[in-house]
């Protein structure tokens, strides 16, 4: 599958770590629910080093759609929610 | 609703606002060259923004630095002559300047990456875009018509989501330069309203007069000690 991390780039990555993708992005939903154990950016930096270190960079004559897209690196907890509720989504 | 799939949403939102824009493949290879002609317009714009930014924080800084010096010496100047209730005002200024520069410099530091950040996606979407074009060019030779529509319209949806991620970066780029410049305004502002007073200016502070006063006070004292010592000289000949 085609993993996108917003500002860096696309990346292939094998099918099998997207439960592990999903996972990971469960126990971030917990922590910013405010039930969740560990902290948003341990988990956030956990699912990025997940797309980097397995991940193979996709080049830059690829165009190709991406099946899951990452929040940029420099993202926070708070630029994240302030993404969502510009664009309407509702959260929960 | 996970966080991966909001920003799919969000990211697939924009993509079908950009690809909307046309539904034959034709118009919308024409389309994505304007497309990407603005967004690179509104790169270079971004990039400006927060170069402009950058240098009047960096400005700011260099101010602020100038009267951490001052006002070190200051702060000995009084405690030399005795007079411990200014040198402490010329602490408290001097360690409320130190504050300032270090949140300053903290900004200047992410408005660099900042700025690195937009031009990368500017070298990448020219590529991309580069690349969509070879492509269609190459496609139209290689297939049949209905086969090449669905070919180039794969690419371009490729693209499109490239477009969408470069839009987002701008967007984040210009809220804060935005944050950047109300900070750099407040900052404008406290220095003005002398709590960051640049001393020596025109409009001195107590600080500034108390210590001048000083020191004129000082060398009347000494031209004083100095005159007597003409006058009373010549009495004590004998």
């Amino acid at each position: 599958m085609i993993v996108r991390i917003l500002d860096e780039g696309q990346y292939r990555l094998d099918s099998r770590f997207v439960d592990r993708l999903n996972e990971i992005d469960d126990m971030l939903v917990a922590v910013v629910a405010g039930s969740g154990a560990g902290s948003f950016d341990a988990l956030f930096a956990q699912m990025l080093e997940l797309v980097r270190t397995n991940g193979e960079p996709l080049g830059d004559s690829e165009l190709a759609v991406s099946d899951v897209v990452l929040p940029s690196p420099s993202m926070g907890q708070d630029d994240l929610r302030a993404l969502f509720t510009d664009e309407g989504v509702v959260p929960g | 609703m996970g966080m991966l799939s909001r920003l799919a949403t969000v990211i697939k939102a924009r993509m079908n606002q950009i690809l909307a824009q046309s539904e034959d493949p034709a118009a919308l290879l024409d389309y994505s060259y304007e497309k990407q002609r603005e967004l690179l317009n509104d790169v270079k714009r971004g990039i400006v923004e927060v170069v402009t930014s950058r240098r009047r924080l960096e400005l700011q800084a260099g101010k602020l630095r100038a009267n951490l010096g001052k006002l070190e010496q200051q702060s000995r100047d009084a405690l030399g002559a005795g007079r411990e209730d200014l040198a402490r005002l010329a602490i408290q200024r001097k360690q409320a300047a130190t504050q300032q520069l270090e949140g300053l410099e903290a900004q200047i530091g992410d408005l660099e990456t900042e700025q690195q950040k937009l031009q990368a996606a500017e070298a990448k979407l020219t590529a991309k875009v580069e690349a969509f074009r070879s492509r269609k060019e190459l496609t139209k030779a290689q297939y049949s018509a209905a086969e090449a529509q669905v070919r180039i319209g794969e690419a371009a949806t490729g693209l499109s989501e490239e477009m969408a991620s470069v839009g987002l970066a701008i967007e984040r780029a210009e809220h804060k330069t935005q944050d950047m410049r109300a900070r750099a305004s407040a900052i404008d502002e406290l220095v003005e309203a002398g709590t960051l007073e640049e001393l020596g200016s025109p409009a001195a502070d107590r600080l500034d007069r108390e210590l001048a006063q000083m020191t004129a006070t000082q060398n009347v004292e000494a031209e004083l000690a100095a005159l007597k010592q003409q006058v009373h000289a010549p009495e004590a000949r004998p």
